[in-house]
C-alpha cells in the first residue's frame, strides 16, 4: 500500500517536472520581462521625481538663478530666498554625526565580532538592530526632553568654559544647536553603521586571522593589519549609508537644531537643515515663490546627497586600489 | 523517500505563505489606521444614524431636522434648507481650526446624515492652493487671501467667512515668576527685535515693579514652521512697532531678527519649558491646556489684559463695527477696555459659484450652521466664538453665492 502511494507520488513529480518543462518556455521570458519592468520602474520614478521638482522649482530657479546656492537671505515676507544656511546646516550636522559615529561603530562592531563572548553577541546584535528601527520622531522627542538638557549641562557648558576661546565653542550654551543635532544624529546612525560593519567584519575569512595569529600577531595587530584592511571597503560603505540617513533626517533634527537659518562658526549656535525647512514651512506657506524655493531646496538636497555619494564611491575606489572589489592587503 | 522530502518542502512553503499573508494583513491594518489619521472624514457609516429603515433612528433624524428648522426660524432671515440628496463636501486648509471643525462636522453629520464633510488639515497655504486648483469645495485659512491670489480663484471668485477667532498667548520660563508678567507693545516688540536682551532691562522692571526680575539673558523662541499663529503674532508686532513693520513685516513665516525656532505649538512650548529665561508665543488654547505661564499684555486703551476668549471676542466685536464687507481685515490691537491685542480671524474660503445646486445648498446650510449653531463647540475647545455682528456680515456674504 505504502509503496504504491510512493510510486504514485513519484509519478506525480515526474508529471510536474514535465509540465514545468512546458512552462519554461513561457515562464522564463515572463520572469525576465517582469524583473526588467520592476527595475525600470525605479529609474522611471526617480526621473519623474526630478522632473517634477525641476518644473515646480522653475519660478525660483529663474528668479534667483545660481546665486540661490550661496545666498544667505531667507525672507518669506520680502520673498528673497537663498539656500546656503540650510546647506551648511545639513552638511555640518551630518559631518559631526559621521565623525562621532564612525569610531564608536567600528569599535562596537569589532567588539561584537572578535572579543565579546558568544552568549552576549546575539542579544546585543538584536538590540542594535532594534535601535536602528526606532522611528526618528521618537529620537527627536527624546532628544528634546532628555538629551538636550544633558548636552547643555555636561557637554556644552564645559566646552564653552574651557574652550570658549575657540570660535567653534563660543557663544551661549543653550542646549539647542548644531552640536546637539550632530550628536543626536550620531546616536541615530551608530546602529546602522555598527550592524553593517559587523556583517562585513564577520565575513573576513578565519584563515587570514589564524594565519596572522600563527605568525605571532596580537589581537590588536590582527584587527589593525588583517581585519580592518580586509573589510575597509565594506565599512566605508556602511559609513556612507549612515551618512545618507544623517543627510535626510528630518524630524529629529527639527526638534533639536534650533531652526535658525544662519551660518555660525560656533557649534553651540542654532542652525537649520534642508530637510527641516521643507518639512516645517511647506504646509502653511502661501506665496507660490516661497513654495517654489522650498522645492528647489529639495532639489539641492538631492544634489548634495548625490555629490556625497559620488565622493564616497571615489573614496571606495581609491581605497580598494583602483579595482571595484575587495583587495587583501599584505 | 523522494516524496517525503517533497512534502517537507511543501510544508516550508506553506509556512512561508502563511507568514506572508500574516504580514500582508498587518500591513493592510496599519495602512487602514494610517488613513484614519491622515484625513478624518466623517461619513454616515461611522455615525449611529445610518440605517434609514430603522424606525427609531429616522424619528431621531426628524427630530433633529425639526430642531434646526426651529432654530432657523428663531435665528431670523437666513434660513437655508439642507439638500435632500447625498452630498460630499471636500475641504482643506488651516490646521489651527482643525479640532473645532472635527467637533462641528461630527455634530452636523449626526443631524444631517446625508451630508458628508471631509476636511484635511493641510495648512493655510495648502488650503489656498487647493482652492485655486479647484480640488476642494471649500478651504480654511488663518490669513486672508491677497488680491493677487484672489484673482486666480475659479468659479466666480472667493468669499471670506470668519468662522472662529484665534488668540495668541505670550509664554515664558522665569524661575519663581508665575503667570502675570506685564508686557507692553513696546517691550514685546523690542524683545523680539533683539533690542531688549536681559530680563532686568529697565523697561521691563518699570512695568513690573512688584516682580523680582532676574539678571538673565532672554532666549527668544518663535515658530520655525510657517503658521497662522505666526501670521497673527507678526501682524500684531507690525501694527504696534513701526520698526518691526519696516525691518521684518508679517506673514506665516518671517525672517526673525533673533531667537531659536520650535516646531509647531508643542515645539515652542517644549523649547520654552526646557530653556530657563526664555519667552515664546503659542495659541491660547495650547497655553491653557498645558498650564503654561503666560503674560498679560497692555492693550490699545492702556489696560493690562490676560488673554481670554471673552477678551478675544470683544476685540472681534470692536473690529466688526468698521469691518469691510469682504471681512478681509486684521483683528490685532483693537480698542476696548477689556479687549486683548494679539487676536486673529480664521476664515472659511468659499467659491462664489457652485454649479451643482445640491452642493450650493449644502455649503450654504453647513456654513450658516457653523457660524451660528456650531459656535457652541468653540468654547469647550478654547476657541473664541464669532460675535453676532460678524455673523450678520457672514449672512449677507453667504447669500451672494450662486
Amino acid at each position: 500500500m505504502k509503496e504504491k502511494m510512493e510510486a504514485v507520488a513519484e509519478q506525480k513529480i515526474a508529471i510536474d517536472l514535465y509540465k514545468n518543462g512546458q512552462n519554461r518556455k513561457v515562464m522564463e521570458p515572463l520572469f525576465r520581462w517582469t524583473s526588467l519592468v520592476f527595475a525600470g520602474l525605479i529609474v522611471l520614478s526617480l526621473a519623474a521625481m526630478i522632473l517634477v521638482m525641476v518644473v515646480e522649482s522653475w519660478p525660483s530657479i529663474t528668479t534667483f538663478g545660481i546665486r540661490f546656492i550661496w545666498d544667505t537671505a531667507w525672507n518669506p515676507v520680502t520673498l528673497e530666498f537663498g539656500a546656503l544656511p540650510y546647506i551648511y546646516g545639513t552638511v555640518v550636522s551630518s559631518i559631526i554625526a559621521i565623525l562621532v559615529a564612525t569610531p564608536i561603530s567600528i569599535g562596537c562592531a569589532l567588539f561584537l565580532t572578535e572579543m565579546a563572548p558568544s552568549w552576549i553577541r546575539a542579544p546585543i546584535g538584536f538590540l542594535i538592530e532594534l535601535l536602528a528601527a526606532i522611528p526618528s520622531i521618537l529620537f527627536g522627542l527624546w532628544g528634546l526632553f532628555v538629551f538636550m538638557p544633558f548636552v547643555r549641562e555636561y557637554i556644552q557648558v564645559p566646552l564653552n568654559q574651557f574652550f570658549g576661546f575657540i570660535p567653534l565653542f563660543a557663544g551661549e550654551p543653550r542646549g539647542l544647536g548644531m552640536l546637539s543635532a550632530g550628536l543626536l544624529l550620531a546616536i541615530m546612525i551608530i546602529p546602522i553603521i555598527t550592524a553593517l560593519a559587523r556583517d562585513v567584519i564577520s565575513a573576513v575569512p578565519s584563515l587570514q586571522k589564524e594565519g596572522a595569529l600563527a605568525l605571532g600577531a596580537t589581537k590588536w595587530e590582527v584587527m589593525r593589519k588583517v581585519i580592518l584592511p580586509y573589510s575597509r571597503v565594506g565599512i566605508l560603505g556602511a559609513v556612507m549609508l549612515g551618512l545618507g540617513r544623517a543627510l535626510g533626517e528630518t524630524m529629529a533634527v527639527i526638534m533639536i537644531i534650533g531652526n535658525r537659518p544662519e551660518i555660525n562658526l560656533s557649534l553651540l549656535e542654532p542652525g537649520q537643515s534642508m530637510a527641516g525647512v521643507i518639512a516645517t514651512q511647506f504646509n502653511e506657506s502661501i506665496h507660490s515663490l516661497h513654495v517654489s524655493a522650498l522645492i528647489e531646496i529639495g532639489l539641492l538636497l538631492f544634489l548634495v546627497t548625490f555629490l556625497l555619494n559620488v565622493i564616497a564611491r571615489f573614496l571606495i575606489w581609491k581605497v580598494s586600489g583602483g579595482k571595484n572589489g575587495v583587495r587583501v592587503v599584505q | 523517500m523522494l516524496s517525503k522530502r517533497f512534502s517537507e518542502k511543501k510544508g516550508v512553503k506553506g509556512g512561508l505563505l502563511f507568514l506572508a499573508i500574516l504580514m500582508l494583513a498587518l500591513l493592510v491594518a496599519a495602512c487602514g489606521a494610517g488613513n484614519d489619521n491622515g484625513s478624518q472624514s466623517i461619513d454616515p457609516a461611522q455615525t449611529e444614524t445610518t440605517e434609514p429603515t430603522d424606525a427609531s433612528d429616522s424619528t431621531e433624524q426628524d427630530q433633529a431636522e425639526q430642531d434646526s428648522a426651529a432654530d432657523d426660524a428663531e435665528g431670523g432671515e437666513e434660513g437655508y434648507a439642507p439638500p435632500t440628496a447625498n452630498v460630499t463636501l471636500r475641504g482643506a486648509g488651516a490646521s489651527f481650526p482643525h479640532p473645532l471643525f472635527m467637533s462641528m462636522f461630527y455634530d452636523y453629520n449626526q443631524q444631517y446624515p446625508n451630508i458628508i464633510v471631509d476636511y484635511e488639515s493641510t495648512g493655510s497655504g495648502g488650503g489656498q492652493r487647493a482652492l485655486k486648483e479647484g480640488t476642494v469645495d471649500f478651504a480654511a485659512s488663518d490669513a486672508y487671501m491677497t488680491e493677487e491670489d484672489m484673482a486666480e480663484v475659479p468659479n466666480g471668485g472667493v468669499i471670506h467667512i470668519p468662522i472662529t477667532i484665534g488668540t495668541v498667548a505670550i509664554i515664558y520660563n522665569l524661575e519663581g515668576i508665575d503667570t502675570g508678567l506685564k508686557l507692553t507693545q513696546e517691550t514685546l516688540s523690542k524683545i523680539y527685535l533683539g533690542e531688549i536682551t536681559r530680563w532686568n532691562d529697565p523697561l521691563l522692571v518699570a512695568d513690573n515693579p512688584d516682580l523680582d526680575l532676574p539678571d538673565q539673558a532672554i532666549t527668544v523662541v518663535h515658530r520655525s514652521d510657517s503658521s497662522g499663529t505666526t501670521s497673527i503674532f507678526t501682524d500684531y508686532l507690525s501694527k504696534v512697532s513701526p520698526e518691526w513693520a519696516e525691518k521684518v513685516g508679517s506673514g506665516t513665516a518671517v525672517d526673525w531678527p533673533t531667537g531659536i525656532g520650535g516646531n509647531k505649538n508643542d515645539g515652542v512650548a517644549a523649547q520654552v519649558a526646557q530653556t530657563p529665561g526664555s519667552i515664546g508665543y503659542v495659541e491660547f488654547a495650547f497655553a491653557v491646556e498645558n498650564n503654561l505661564t503666560y503674560a498679560q499684555l497692555r492693550n490699545k486703551d492702556g489696560y493690562f489684559v490676560f488673554p481670554s476668549l471673552e477678551a478675544a471676542s470683544l476685540a472681534a466685536a470692536d473690529a466688526a463695527a468698521n469691518m469691510p464687507e469682504d471681512t478681509r481685515v486684521s483683528l490685532v490691537e483693537k480698542g476696548g477696555k477689556d479687549s486683548y491685542g494679539i487676536v486673529g480671524t480664521s476664515w472659511l474660503l468659499l467659491y462664489k459659484e457652485y454649479p451643482d445646486p445640491d452642493k450650493k445648498a449644502a455649503i450654504q446650510h453647513l456654513v450658516s450652521w457653523m457660524y451660528r449653531e456650531g459656535q457652541k463647540h468653540a468654547e469647550p475647545l478654547h476657541y473664541a466664538p464669532i460675535p453676532e455682528e460678524i455673523a450678520q456680515i457672514n449672512d449677507r456674504n453667504l447669500a451672494k453665492i450662486k
